[in-house]
């Protein structure tokens, strides 16, 4: 433990600015492959343990677009729209078999999931730990703020992620299909009575979650390695995010990501070794106290 | 019928093993193979406790595994302990770990409790990850077990460590199927079928619940003794959430509803899995491919499937 160090960085402002903005960035990552999570058991009903692997699809389909092509916005469209088809595919033909089954089930099936695509992913690109690297055109000087270091792909990343928690808000509270997903995470019997095709809308949800997780994964990609095997751990966190946010609830999940990251962060100066710990803790204390999480209408 | 059959037919197994091992037929891929058996079917079947009967849907039970496999090492490491005592410290240690996990977690929802044990689970493996000087880290508990032997048995021995394990699974077995039929286990089933009806009974749903995952855990812990013994040693992946998927598909290769399912599964599952890693490198490729048509195409395990076909012929309950 560090402590003393948590605390001088506490009082000094440009170490708490440096931190911010890496904690808030990382906490946004985290939200969206979180949100995508919550909002496919909010409607679905099912919690989608291969989501991690979509995230880790979205990189490497960031990385087969950013090669050829050397623009990263077009790598971050492959990542978001390869997982989005991809997930797709899986809800139409695997999962959507055993909608309603116990979660047994789901959980096998995503195991296999999760198996065939790490596999996959050794094939086409190598067992090796690959790297994008920031791509050139963002490599700027960091902006300073109060003398603390924000660095200008952070920044970048922040906007874009903010971005599509906005859009993600805003269709969901606003718009026509955002209001036939919320029926349908009520009452699907209701919703298909009306005459909507509630196949349709599980299947837009699923794909929409999934593209979330591979915008992730693809956002990510210059910051972090990109192996096989790397859903596992994000899946973890995103776990961990839905608990403190609540299942189904994406405002939760807003605010537990960013709690996340902000113990990543500045847990990463106070107690380095136990920055995964204290995302239990936190966990831990959610459960015992309000178990159906900080926005949670079920538990 | 009841304890004495079973252990009758315990006994007779055990035997007809030895036999086998300590006669004519042995073989070095035999002894192997049993160790193996033994380790692997005592973790499908401590888990099915919870999964078939409980109805709690563990992702995480490989935790006390690696839990269980550490503990045990740690221990003979430190020379002072013989291994019977050393067994019961790792099984109780791995017990209280459960008596943890379990407290936070058996009050939750089906879906929550899935996640929550695995995500437990993970906390247990980056620990052993991180925590370099107790466990080696990503190296493993290195340096070997010191396995001093007790009333004439030498686990250093393999012969002696495949009579061992199998004598250990078969006990388990004998004793976890008293478990299930005593009025206890009548109690978990009801909490499966109906918790809100154990509840209106006076059954504390928790207490029971809880008291499974301790159960569970602790034979868990016992495989991990038994893996320590067999690799001499410990290792992160014991701990990781590939161990618990395993098990999970050993059961459902088997079948939940059938005691012995597990280890049908167990069986089929160690050969599969020889098999295709012999055959090719891309072993989670055939392994998942072959889980999609099982848990697709057939809906149940093996022996689930075998037993209910028997039953509509039958056209009766046994």
């Amino acid at each position: 433990m560090e402590l003393t160090e948590l605390g001088e960085c506490v009082s000094s402002l440009s170490c708490v600015v440096t931190q911010l903005a890496a904690g808030l960035t990382i906490g946004m990552l985290l939200f969206l492959v979180a949100s995508g999570l919550t909002l496919i058991f909010g409607v679905l009903g099912l919690v989608n343990f291969a989501h991690g692997s979509l995230y880790m699809m979205g990189a490497y389909f960031a990385l087969a677009a950013y090669g050829p092509t050397g623009s990263f916005a077009l790598a971050v469209l492959a990542g978001t729209l390869g997982a989005a088809l991809l997930g797709l595919f899986f809800e139409r033909f695997l999962l959507s078999r055993i909608y309603g089954q116990d979660v047994l089930m789901q959980l096998l099936v995503c195991y296999a999931i999760i198996l065939i695509l790490d596999d996959v992913v050794k094939i086409i690109w190598g067992a090796d730990f690959r790297n994008m690297g920031v791509p050139p055109a963002f490599l700027h000087p960091p902006f300073i703020i109060g003398g603390g270091v924000v660095p200008y792909f952070y920044a970048i990343l922040f906007g874009i992620t903010a971005l599509i928690a906005v859009a993600l808000s805003y269709g969901m509270s606003r718009t026509r299909f955002g209001r036939i997903v919320r029926a349908a995470a009520v009452n699907p019997g209701m919703v298909g009575a009306l005459g909507i095709n509630t196949t349709v809308v599980y299947a837009a949800v699923f794909a929409i979650g999934a593209g979330l997780a591979g915008a992730a994964g693809a956002l990510s990609a210059p910051i972090r390695s990109v192996v096989p095997g790397a859903g596992v751990s994000i899946l973890i966190e995103s776990f961990i995010v839905t608990v403190i946010g609540g299942m189904g609830s994406i405002g939760g999940a807003l605010a537990a990501s960013l709690i996340l990251g902000l113990t990543r962060s500045f847990g990463s100066i106070g107690f380095p070794l136990f920055v995964e710990g204290a995302m239990f803790v936190i966990m831990a204390l959610v459960l015992i106290l309000r178990p159906s999480g900080l926005g949670g209408r079920r538990g | 019928m009841g304890f004495g059959r079973d252990s009758a037919i315990a006994l007779a197994v055990l035997l007809v093993f030895i036999l086998l091992e300590f006669t004519g037929l042995r073989s070095a891929g035999l002894v192997d193979f049993a160790i193996r058996f033994a380790t692997f079917g005592l973790l499908a079947l401590s888990l099915n406790l919870l999964i078939g009967s409980a109805g709690l849907v563990s992702f995480g039970h490989a935790a006390y595994f690696g839990m269980g496999a550490y503990s045990f090492g740690l221990l003979m490491q430190t020379g002072a302990w013989s291994v019977p005592a050393a067994i019961l410290a790792a099984v109780a240690m791995t017990a209280l770990l459960a008596l943890v996990i379990g407290a936070l977690c058996v009050r939750l929802s089906e879906i929550y409790f899935a996640f929550l044990t695995l995500a437990f689970q993970m906390l247990l493996h980056s620990l052993i990850l991180s925590w370099i000087g107790l466990t080696g880290g990503d190296q493993g508990l290195m340096g070997g077990i010191p396995k001093p032997p007790f009333l004439g048995v030498d686990l250093a021995r393999q012969d002696h460590l495949a009579a061992f394990s199998l004598f250990c699974l078969v006990a388990s077995a004998v004793a976890l199927r008293q478990i299930l039929r005593s009025p206890f286990g009548a109690a978990l089933r009801m909490l499966r079928d109906n918790p809100d009806r154990a509840a209106f009974l006076g059954l504390s749903v928790f207490r029971y619940r809880l008291a499974a995952f301790v159960i569970a855990g602790s034979f868990a812990g016992l495989a991990g003794v038994l893996m320590s013994l067999y690799v001499s040693g410990a290792f992160p992946s014991f701990a990781f959430w590939t161990t618990s998927g395993e098990a999970i598909f050993m059961i459902m290769l088997g079948g939940v509803s059938v005691f012995l399912g597990p280890l049908v599964g167990t069986a089929i599952f160690l050969m599969l899995n020889d098999w295709i890693t012999a055959v090719t490198e891309h072993h989670g490729l055939f392994l998942g491919i072959i889980l999609l048509i099982i848990v697709l195409g057939l809906r149940k395990g093996l022996l689930d499937f075998a037993v209910e076909h028997w039953r509509a012929r039958r056209g009766n309950q046994p």
